[in-house]
């Protein structure tokens, strides 16, 4: 009985949780008009989209935040591979004290240094660049640590057989660390993608210019750009455009997406 | 001599691999920081073009600043409000969704989506459904014949609105790590425990939950940096408003440095900021990190 | 073994160039004539003719929804053609904050835009920061006081410090009284008279409230210090010096005012409490929530599209005279330009603000013209004739004041701000919070007293 009122509960409670996004998709298909009121009517249109297509220059914010996006992954994926191999398997010296340093990376995360990162972003003339957005991010101790737990399972035979076949360091660590730690790599590629598809303060800080702004922060500009009061059903659309092609691609391969975490993140 | 040298080379390799992670870390994370440390004792604002040096008076000031008092307190709710109800939602989420036989993918979608919505997505969505008259809640109380809110505008009910709202956007990400916990706990204990006879909260508290302890420090650390770091949608909903009672550090950093252009202050609410993450990171380690094995 | 090294090596080695560039370039590109900063495409071909081409980078917020952005490309796009010699790029840059913040920053970076919409109220600010110049030898190369005598007094209050002018108006409004005229037949008030007193105002209010709609709403978010000083002006005198270094919120007048709009949600029960959102208001008054409202002129062409009843524009009523403050955004001029690009940003400043265009921006908009020649041009004449709540702000002007602006005015005005809305949402007495305003502000400004 409990575990019924419980289980009823919790589709209540995913139900509940689908209903922002359902209503902004349905406000961004009524007209202007009748965005405000709750009169239930069958009124459709399209004029929504049409108009924010072509208010503000969202197919350049597109590419924008793809390439940063991509930009970082790339970067984090070489720094972190590398990093993780010299924590998981190497012993050196300071490699306790580089460790804490890396800690440090994750409680001190560079959203919170948007001041001071600023400041050097300045000093290098870096400031509206897109490749000025993505530096502070090519290091990512979250990574570092996932790739470090994932590569300290990887049995030492394997790397000892790949030396004997005559791989090299970089051939073994392509070869065999690399491959054997895919969803490792697909789960971190979730977080970086959807943290820096998320990203917002410090793209708004650095970026003046449309060809260097992402997508957020054209959703934002957009969305306060109503100084004669607020279009819900206008700023309704912008907003599922935004988030829309995330969002599809999330439920294209949601399986592989969660499976592939939950064998690999939180260990 | 021989063992030397590979030491040696070892040694150097590490480093190499390491360098490119570390030069990264060393220009943007501890190289601001202490660029943040110098300029926090000097006055550097609009009345100052050139810096200069002026000990502790900034963070005198601070101190004396009755809205840092208030985005600090604020911001120690917020995390109150956040980390222990999303963390403590997305396990009963996970564990649902674990068994759950019907709808799994649903469920699962339901809880994780907005996960990889951006928080100015969220914003926007929310500030429609918290707005008065025409807002969704709004028409919500309505139906139960309730009187209309001002959720927004009013300095008690602004709090309780972004934590809500910060809390549905969290918990399925931290669902997520609790399903891959649940996924390396043996089928083994749980049969046992059936054997037994034991009740399903027993099981949960003598099986499940311990052993999901490391999930869940790390699930606490991350919720506890976000509350810290979230404020994007200060920016769209309320700007920190009404005289700031939704305003947190982070956004109060913001507006110091980029609209009041106080450099010395925002240097100052910086290092605050960075040490008190840095402290509760050190509590969390020293203390309950004993308890629990990572490895 | 050594292909490894050399792998690792080219990759930390590629890394470093990207580090190492960077900190290569600060050197050349921190020279202030490079445009906005922006290193793209446009480069090479401003570099074929360096003698002959200008470029200028003009940074415009746009505060109003809609095509608007497409607008001011458009004019900047007339003006390239017309001056093949000059090439302005426009760099929309959000809201007014927005762009003051982007403008800021671009200034501390040493990469200034040329020209730039700001609000009006930046000028303290800006001269502290040692960011503009000032426009007289401009203005008198160019045929002198007449052009600037042309603009109305009220919104050149906010352009002039020490007998200098550093700006030019470009997007003005000010505030005016929105009212339903169906609403006021409804509960038997005469539609052609809008309240012109402040009792007037709070008794037509409790009038036309009823279950589901509000006499009348006066935005409190944003902008929330605009409007307290429509009300300050009303009853007496502006809230600060015009050298924008002292204030005075701590006054009788004043805490007279900030209890009447309270009262009109507490005591009237016309007005929602707490706080209201500035952008929501609009929507409300055209749902017919709300029977009136206090809002910018910037609205008067989104609620003349979408109104479905007939509404009426007036004064904003009176205590002791009528007031309002002005709004809005000017162009200034930023230092550091050589005097090739200070010519061409002014003749572009001039073409912006050429009287046929500040009329279609203001019919466009709904904003105030800028000048008492937009008004004799005929399309004006016309837009007039046919709307004539169109001329109301306009009217008004006579009663404008200059908008609230002190030095470190991003801060003075959060001061405001804020101590304002603790008493909009009842944490605090108007006189209290006045004198803690007061106190926080003129500890703000003793550095610029000194």
């Amino acid at each position: 009985m409990i575990r019924r009122i419980t289980g009823a509960g919790m589709f209540g409670l995913a139900v509940l949780w689908m209903f922002p996004l359902l209503w902004a998709l349905w406000t961004s298909f009524r007209p202007r008009e009748h965005a405000t009121s709750w009169s239930f009517s069958l009124d459709f249109t399209f004029d929504n989209y049409a108009k924010v297509w072509d208010a503000a220059p969202f197919a350049q914010y597109y590419l924008n935040t793809f390439l940063i996006v991509i930009g970082v992954l790339m970067a984090q994926i070489i720094t972190a591979t590398l990093a993780a191999y010299a924590f998981a398997k190497l012993r050196f010296w300071g490699r306790d004290v580089l460790f804490i340093l890396f800690l440090v990376q994750i409680m001190v995360p560079a959203d919170i240094l948007i001041f001071p990162n600023y400041n050097v972003l300045r000093d290098l003339s870096l400031l509206d660049t897109k490749i000025g957005i993505m530096l502070p991010y090519f290091a990512s101790a979250f990574g570092v640590f996932l790739l470090r737990q994932t590569f300290k399972t990887i049995p030492h035979e394997l790397e000892e057989a790949a030396r004997m076949e005559g791989c090299n360091w970089f051939q073994i660590l392509w070869r065999v660390y690399v491959p054997l730690a895919r969803p490792t790599y697909i789960a971190f590629g979730l977080v970086s993608v959807s943290y820096h598809w998320n990203n917002f303060m410090w793209p708004l800080i650095i970026t003046n210019s449309v060809e260097n702004r992402p997508l957020t922060v054209g959703l934002a500009i957009f969305a306060q750009s109503f100084e004669t009061g607020a279009q819900w059903a206008e700023v309704s659309a912008a907003t599922m455009m935004v988030i829309f092609p995330l969002l599809l691609a999330f439920l294209m391969f949601q399986r592989q997406f969660i499976n592939s975490f939950i064998h690999s993140g939180g260990k | 001599m021989e063992a030397q040298r590979a030491k040696w080379k070892v040694n150097m390799y590490a480093w190499l691999l390491l360098l490119p992670s570390l030069i990264f870390l060393l220009l943007f994370t501890f190289y601001p920081v202490l660029q943040t440390i110098i300029l926090s004792f000097h006055q550097a604002d609009l009345g100052s073009p050139e810096p200069f040096f002026n000990g502790v008076d900034n963070y005198k000031l601070m101190l004396e600043d009755d809205v840092f008092w208030k985005v600090l307190s604020n911001n120690i709710w917020f995390a109150l409000g956040t980390v222990p109800t999303s963390t403590a939602l997305a396990l009963g989420m996970a564990l649902f969704a674990n068994k759950v036989l019907r709808g799994k993918g649903f469920v699962r979608t339901a809880y994780f989506y907005p996960t990889i919505v951006p928080m100015i997505a969220v914003a926007n969505i929310w500030l429609f459904i918290y707005t008065p008259e025409y807002g969704a809640l709004s028409h919500v109380m309505e139906w139960f014949g309730k009187g209309d809110m001002n959720w927004l505008g009013d300095q008690t009910y602004v709090m309780w609105a972004m934590i809500f709202m910060v809390i549905w956007k969290e918990a399925g990400y931290f669902m997520i790590f609790y399903l891959a916990g649940l996924q390396n706990i043996s089928q083994e204990l749980y049969e046992s425990a059936a054997m037994e006879g034991a009740s399903s909260w027993t099981v949960f508290r003598r099986v499940t939950f311990p052993l999901l302890m490391p999930t869940t420090m790390f699930v606490s650390i991350i919720a506890f940096t976000n509350s810290f770091k979230l404020v994007d949608h200060l920016v769209i909903m309320t700007k920190g408003g009404p005289d700031n009672a939704s305003n947190l550090l982070l956004y109060y950093i913001y507006e110091t440095a980029f609209s009041f252009w106080d450099q010395g202050m925002a240097s100052a609410l910086t290092i605050v900021m960075v040490v008190l993450l840095l402290a509760v990171a050190a509590i969390q380690f020293f203390s309950l990190d004993k308890k629990i094995h990572y490895n | 073994m050594r292909t490894v090294t050399k792998s690792l090596f080219s990759v930390v080695m590629s890394l470093a160039l990207i580090t190492g560039c960077s900190t290569g370039n600060s050197t050349t590109s921190s020279n202030q004539t490079s445009p906005g900063g922006q290193n793209n495409q446009t480069a090479p071909a401003a570099e074929t003719k360096p003698a002959e081409k200008t470029e200028l980078s003009f940074y415009y917020p746009v505060a109003v929804g809609g095509p608007l952005t497409k607008i001011v490309d458009g004019m900047a796009e007339e003006f390239n053609k017309e001056n093949p010699n000059i090439t302005v790029k426009p760099v929309y840059t959000g809201s007014y904050q927005d762009t003051t913040t982007k403008v800021q920053a671009a200034v501390q970076g040493k990469t200034p835009p040329d020209v730039a919409v700001m609000l009006s109220t930046e000028l303290h600010t800006m001269m502290d920061m040692d960011a503009i110049i000032p426009l007289d030898d401009l203005i008198a190369k160019d045929g002198g006081s007449d052009y600037i005598n042309d603009f109305f007094p009220g919104f050149m209050a906010n352009s002039q410090v020490d007998g200098k002018t550093y700006s030019i108006p470009f997007q003005r409004s000010t505030i005016v009284l929105y009212y339903n005229k169906e609403a006021f037949k409804e509960v038997g008030l005469d539609p052609e008279k809008p309240p012109a007193t402040w009792d007037e105002l709070a008794e037509y209010a409790a009038k036309l409230k009823k279950d589901g709609r509000w006499g009348i709403e006066i935005p409190s978010s944003g902008f929330t210090y605009w409007m307290y000083q429509a009300l300050a002006l009303q009853n007496g005198k502006n809230l600060m010096s015009q050298d924008g270094k002292e204030v005075y919120f701590d006054t009788p007048e004043n805490a007279e005012a900030l209890q009447y709009w309270v009262d009109l949600a507490k005591k009237h029960q016309a007005m929602p409490e707490g706080v209201i959102e500035w952008a929501t208001v609009p929507s409300d008054f055209l749902e017919g929530k709300t029977a009136m409202m206090f809002h910018t002129t910037g609205n008067l062409t989104n609620v003349k599209n979408n109104a479905k009843f007939d509404f009426g524009v007036a004064f904003l009523p009176a205590k002791k005279n009528f007031g309002s403050p002005t709004g809005g955004g000017n162009f200034y001029m930023f230092k550091g330009i050589d005097a090739n690009k200070q010519e061409a940003a002014w003749k572009f400043i001039r073409f912006m603000t050429e009287p046929k265009r500040a009329a279609q921006w203001s019919i466009d908009t709904g904003y105030v013209a800028t000048r008492n020649s937009a008004y004799e041009e005929d399309i004006m004449k016309q837009y007039v004739k046919d709307f004539p709540a169109a001329k109301v702000a306009r009217d008004q002007l006579e009663y404008g004041h200059a908008e609230f602006s002190t030095h470190n005015n991003g801060k003075v005005t959060k001061v405001l701000n804020d101590n304002l809305q603790a008493v909009i949402t009842g944490q605090a007495e108007p006189a209290a919070a006045l004198k803690k305003a007061q106190e926080e502000a003129d500890k703000i400004l003793a550095p610029f007293n000194k």
